[in-house]
Formats: C-alpha cells, structure tokens, sequence
C-alpha cells in the first residue's frame, strides 16, 4: 500500500530525513520508534504533504500513486490520516462541524452521498461510545481548551469517524493515562482490517502492548537503522536508545 | 481582472449617455454644490419649505467645516464641486438578459445563492411578468399598513407624514454632527423611513422588500426609525450582491429612535465595491449612524461590513433612558488595498444603562482594519455598565489590525470590562484542516466564520447563512 523509497527531506534549510526505505502493505501495523528528534513527526509531515518540508530526494507511492503529487486535501480524501503529535486548536469551529465537514469531502471524493446531520449524528454517537468520549467534546471549539489527553482522544475519534485506509498515528500515547491508552487502543484494534494498514509512531514500547505491530522499525538520526518484529521493541526498551546510537554508527560507516 | 472592470465601467457610461438623453431633468443640474442646487433639489422632489431651510441651515455649517482627518485610513481629498448632487431616479444600466451581466458578478451571485429573480432586479435586468416586485413589495405594505406601521421612502414619508419626519428628523444625529452628517443633511437625496405605532411587534423583518429597494438608492442615503412606546422592529439594511456604482463617496446618515421600552435591531451587511486588486477604484462609504434609547428600550447593531474602498462608520448609541441597552456587534474585513476605521460610540446617560461591544476585525491582503470606540460613562449613569471585546484576526503578514479604544468615566459606581486580542490564521490551523480533507479555501472560511460566530449569531438567520457566504466571497485568494 505504501512504499517508501529512499526518502530525503529537509527543513529551514536542513536535511532530517537522509534515506528512508519503508514497505507498508495493506493490512499491516508497523511501528516507528526512535529517540527525540530522530525524525518520525517530520516523515509522518511528509506523508501528509506539510509543505514546508522539503523531500529533497527518493519517491513515495502510495496503492500505486505518487503520493508527493498530491495536495494534502487529495490525500487525506484518499484515506490518508495523520493523528497529530500536537493537535492543533481552532478557536469558535465546532468540532463536530469540522468533522461533518471532513466526513462529507472524504464520502463525496468517493462518489457517495454526503451525510445530513442526523445520519452524521448517529455514526458519531456509535464511535464516541466506542471510545468513552463525552458527548459534550462535540460541541466544544476544535481542541481549545481540551487537556492534553483529550486531544489525542479526539485525533482516535475524528479516525473512528473517518476509517482511513492509511492512518499514521504520532505519538498519540503521549500524554495518556493508562486507562485513556486502553481505550484509544482498543479504539485502533477495532480498525484493524485486511484492507487497512497503521503507522504506530512511538517513543515508548508501552503502546505497542495494547497496539501490538507487525514490524518495529526504529528510526535514528533521520535513517531506519534497525527493523524487526514486535520483540525488537522489548529489547529496544531494554536497552535504551544508547544501544541504537552504536547501531546507527555502523549502519553510516 | 482589469478587462472585466474596463467593461463594466465601459457598460455603465453607455448607459448612462442614455439616461442623460431621456432624462431632462438630470441635465438641468451641474456638478457642484451651493444654494442654489440646494433650492433645486428641494423643489425636485416637492418638499416642503421647512424641509429647504433645514438643508440650507445645514449647508451654511457644513461650509465652516473640513473634513475630518482624524481617522486612521487615507485617501486623496475627495473635491466636493465636482459631484452631481442631483439626478432624477437613477437609470441603472438596463440588461436584456442576466446573460449580459458581468460574468464575475454573476459568479458571485451565484455563490451567494441569490435567486435568478432577484438577481435581475439588482442587476437592472427587465424584470418579465414572472416575477412581480411591485406586488410582493405591495402585499407587504398592506400587511404592515393594518397593524399601523409606516414603512416606506425618505420622500413618500415627508409626503405623507411630514409630522412625523418633522419631529425626528436629526433629533438623533443633528445637521450640524460631523462634516459628512452635515453634508448629508444639504443634500439627502432619499432613502428609506419606518415607524412602529405603540406597543406594536413588527412581524416580519423589514428585509425582502427592501432588499429590493435598495439597489435604487442614491450616494447620499437618509434613513429614519421611529419604534414607538413598547414597539418591536428588526431592520436589515443593505444587499449581499456586490453593488457597482459610479459614485466614489457615499455620505449615509441613519437615525434610530426607541422610546420608552422599545426595541430595534439593526442589522447591516455592506458589499459594495471594494476597488481592485491594485486598490483602485472602489466606494469611499462615510456613514454616521445613530441611536437614541429611551426609558427601557435596547438598541442593536450588528454589521458585517465586507465592501468599500475606505469604511468610516462608528453605530453608536445614546443611552438616555434609564436602564436602556445599547449593543454593537460588528465584522469587519479588510482585504487587498481595503481600509476600515469602524467601531461605536456607547454614551451612558441614564442610570444602570447597559452597553455590550463585540468587534471582529478581520484583516488580509494589504488591508488595514481599525477599530475605535469610545465608552463614555455620565456623572449621572449610576450602575451603568459596560462589556467591551476587540478581537482581530490577520491572514497573511502585509495587513495591519489596529485598536483605539477610549474610556471616559464620570461615575464610580460604573462597570467597565475591556478585552482585546490579535491572531493569526495560522499555517498549522490551514494545515490541519487540509489534513482532514478541507480544501485550503474552506479552512479559510471555516476559521474566519468561527473568528465571527458570536456576531453572525446577532443576523437573522438568512442573512447570517449570506453573510457566511459572503465572507468566503470576499476572502478569495487571500490564502496561498
Ligand atoms: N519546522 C521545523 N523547523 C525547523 N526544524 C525542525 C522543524 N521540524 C522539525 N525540525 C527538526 O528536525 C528534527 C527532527 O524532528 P522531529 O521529526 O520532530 O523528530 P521526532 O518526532 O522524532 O522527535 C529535529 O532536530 C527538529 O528540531
Ligand atoms: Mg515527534
């Protein structure tokens, strides 16, 4: 469904990603670990098409398509979501109207029709049960004032309502609590499904308990410097990201 | 872009060679201004001869006075002698068919969801059988004549109930106000009047019927509301269709009365022509608008102000009675070359008075938006209070957003809250949204109109879902 083909890309001016080879196929979770700064928010940036990352060099298809083509819209309609590591606040936008809106482009893009508000309602009301989330959070202004927790819960929930077919997830376990990373997990196993694949970016191995990955690849300094199954998370957190610096220094050599 | 605005301007001039061949009248007055044109214009329309020594008394104070230079916009000083201060009804441009019409207006028309028929009326389209204006405009007027409200012209009033007119005419905003309300008060050429008997709930939204009036009315436009003891009116002035028109200056004067217990809500949505994207061309709308709030009675306005060149207009309200309320909601956007200096005035004269400001600037392009308020509070305003919130919101870095406020208070016993903020649409909130499947444009609009919310929720309804709409209009291209 994705692949990922030596992937260059820089910021302001300065190379983060330098060769990035990535195989995702449809029905796959794969996990992308690695310390602060390595680069995983800036490839899953890339993914989405923010356009102040640069991709210098390498290629990226996605169900056969060029995906750096598209616009940011194109793709998301496409069934490419980004579960952000910062959700981003919009101040007197109903977050329910956000998500109508979102729903609407993504069913028209589609060729179905377009929800009215009490099919939308109805949908939204399912998933929200799915996920605890209060219903009062619909009506609330997107993500103002919402606690830290709250926001990432409402990332899984716009995901719940949207069933992308790519969704890329960073860092959404940061942040929440034990029984808010239950729920949120089971929130993503439920989605899980032959025709879609997940991209669980970590730092923490923790996650990857509840959201258990097919592959672990761990990213390090702008490169994927190790990959394996789900154990290699266990060592990784065994050993501390120290263990992969070393490793990263053999792969550059 | 330029062409199509070369051939607008081009159509209009046709037109109006036409309208000068037929029209006798219209050549008998000469650009310029003195008494003279003043008596003529008085004479034209049959007024009576108070009527002529108000606008001559008015005249002589504008004469010692100079445009203000106090506001924050600027423009080339506009030459007063070179305006016709007087021509017989307006010829619009006559249409064969919408075909005719300007591609982009139509497009616009369009987005705004203006109905074909009604398109044609504001176009200047000759309207066929189909589509009756006079008589929906009639079926109206028997309704509202049976519960006793007057609702008509500035000239049909001053025909048919001259006491009326006489008795409030500048009772609110005086001839001698300011340089423009002066100006407006020598010249008036018409405009609408309505009055609200006792105790009388106006039923419907003085709004369809005027909507259709309005594309007629003049640069120098007079508006009179009287809402009687306990009456009830919600006024919508202006169109939602972008109004080309010759006149550069438009001087407007509206003046809202509301005895004891009365209420009126006034609500405007301004579209006229902004100028280019180069700021060229364009209306320069100096409007004074005034209220005066009796024992009890509460004055609304709310305005989303998208058109012009340069807006200058602060609705304000007297706050005379004792426990009467004044409340200004107001949107303001300024994209391209577009200036506005635009706000209220809150004067609390009676005790436990109450005022509520809510101002939305929004600034884009190389637009400037300025907000200026003052809040004054008497000596004898016991309890008096007052909420004020200025917010702004800049798309892109070459616009400016500006707060004046002043505070004058005379009464310890006042309540006086202040709160203001500037933000930016920001690359990330666009991003997001387009992360979600909205194209950048509808972000833009979704963020802005949620940066309004609080003041299109003040517009009736219709208006408001245009006023959206609207908004969208006149932000195209603003982003990216
Ligand atoms: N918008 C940006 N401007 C400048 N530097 C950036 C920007 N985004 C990311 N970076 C830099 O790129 C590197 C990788 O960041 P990021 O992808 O966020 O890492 P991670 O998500 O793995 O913590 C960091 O050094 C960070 O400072
Ligand atoms: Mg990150």
């Amino acid at each position: 469904m994705l692949e990922v083909t030596n992937l260059h890309a820089s910021v302001a001016g300065r190379g983060i990603l330098r060769g990035i080879d990535l195989s995702v196929k449809a029905g796959e979770v794969h996990a992308i670990m690695g310390p602060n700064g390595s680069g995983k928010s800036t490839l899953a940036a890339v993914l989405a098409g923010r356009e102040e990352y640069e991709v210098t060099a390498g290629s990226v298809t996605y169900d056969g398509r060029d995906l750096l083509e598209m616009e940011p819209e194109e793709r998301a309609r496409e069934g490419v979501f980004l579960a952000f590591q910062y959700p981003v606040e919009i101040p007197g936008v109903n977050n329910a109207y956000l998500l109508k809106a979102a729903l609407n482009e993504v069913r028209k893009h589609r060729g179905e029709p377009e929800l009215d508000a009490m099919d939308f309602m109805a949908l939204v009301k399912e998933r929200m049960q799915v996920l605890h989330i209060d219903q009062d959070l619909l009506k609330r202004p997107v993500n103002e004032g919402f606690s830290g927790g709250e926001k990432k819960r409402n990332e899984i929930f716009q995901m719940a309502v949207l069933e992308p077919q790519l969704a890329i997830m960073d860092e959404t376990d940061s942040g929440l609590d034990i029984d808010a990373l239950r729920t949120v997990s089971a929130g993503v196993n439920a989605m899980r499904s032959p025709e879609r694949a997940t991209l669980v970016v970590t730092h923490y191995q923790r996650l990857l308990n509840y959201i258990v990955p097919d592959v672990v690849h761990v990213l390090s300094n702008g490169r994927i410097v190790k990959s394996g199954g789900k154990d290699l998370a266990l060592e990784l957190e065994e050993k501390g990201y120290g263990w992969i610096e070393g490793v990263a220094e053999q792969v550059g050599a | 872009m330029a062409t199509s605005t070369d051939n607008i301007e081009q159509l209009a001039n046709q037109d109006y060679k036409y309208g000068f061949v037929t029209d006798v009248d219209a050549e008998a007055v000469p650009p310029g201004l003195n008494e003279g044109i003043i008596r003529i214009i008085s004479a034209k329309k049959g007024e009576p001869e108070w009527l002529l020594e108000w606008r001559l008394k008015a005249f002589r104070f504008w004469q010692t006075m100079t445009a203000p230079q106090w506001h924050n916009v600027h423009f080339p000083p506009v030459d007063f002698q070179d305006i016709i201060y007087y021509s017989a009804p307006k010829q619009k441009p006559k249409l064969e068919s919408l075909d005719d019409l300007d591609p982009e207006i139509k497009a616009t028309f369009d987005k705004l969801g203006v109905p074909i028929e009604e398109q044609k009326v504001m176009a200047g389209v000759a309207v066929d059988a189909v589509f009756d204006s006079v008589s929906v405009a009639t079926t109206f007027k028997d309704k509202l004549a049976e519960l006793g409200i007057v609702f008509c012209s500035f000239s049909e009033a001053v025909r048919d109930h001259p006491e009326l007119v006489r008795k409030y005419l500048g009772s609110v905003v005086p001839a001698s106000d300011n340089f423009y309300a002066a100006l407006n008060s020598a010249v008036f050429s018409d405009g609408s009047f309505a009055y609200i008997p006792k105790g009388v709930k106006c039923p419907m939204e003085l709004s369809t019927y005027f909507r259709i009036n309005a594309a007629q009315t003049g640069q120098f436009e007079r508006t009179l509301l009287v809402a009687d003891e306990g009456a009830t009116v919600s006024y919508l002035e202006g169109c939602t269709a972008p109004m080309r028109d010759e006149n550069q200056l438009h001087a407007a004067v509206v003046e809202l009365v509301a005895l004891d217990d009365a209420t009126i809500k006034y609500s405007t949505v301004q579209n006229w022509y902004p100028g280019d994207k180069n700021g060229k061309g364009g209306i320069y709308n100096f409007v004074t608008k005034r209220g005066k709030a009796s024992t009890n009675a509460k004055i609304t306005w709310t305005q989303v102000e998208t058109g012009s060149a340069i807006t200058w207009k602060y609705p304000s309200c007297i706050l005379q009675g004792d426990n009467s309320v004044g409340e200004f909601y107001s949107v303001a956007v300024t994209n391209n070359y577009q200036q506005a200096d635009t706000g209220t005035k809150m004067l609390h004269l009676g005790k436990n008075t109450r005022s509520t400001i809510i101002s939305k600037g929004i600034s884009a392009g190389k637009g400037q938006n300025t907000y200026r308020g003052l809040v004054r509070i008497g000596k004898n305003a016991k309890g008096a209070r007052n909420f004020s919130q200025c917010d702004s919101l800049l798309i892109g870095d070459k616009c400016g957003a500006h707060t004046f406020p002043y505070l004058e208070v005379r009464n310890t016993s006042s309540q006086v809250e202040h709160e203001a903020s500037t933000s930016k649409i920001g690359e990330d909130q666009i991003f997001y949204c387009r992360q979600r499947g909205l194209s950048t444009e509808d972000a833009v609009n979704m963020i802005v109109n949620g940066f309004c919310k609080e003041v299109f929720r003040e517009l009736p309804m219709e208006f408001a879902v245009e006023a959206q709409k609207l908004l969208g209009v006149s932000l195209e291209g603003s982003v990216g």
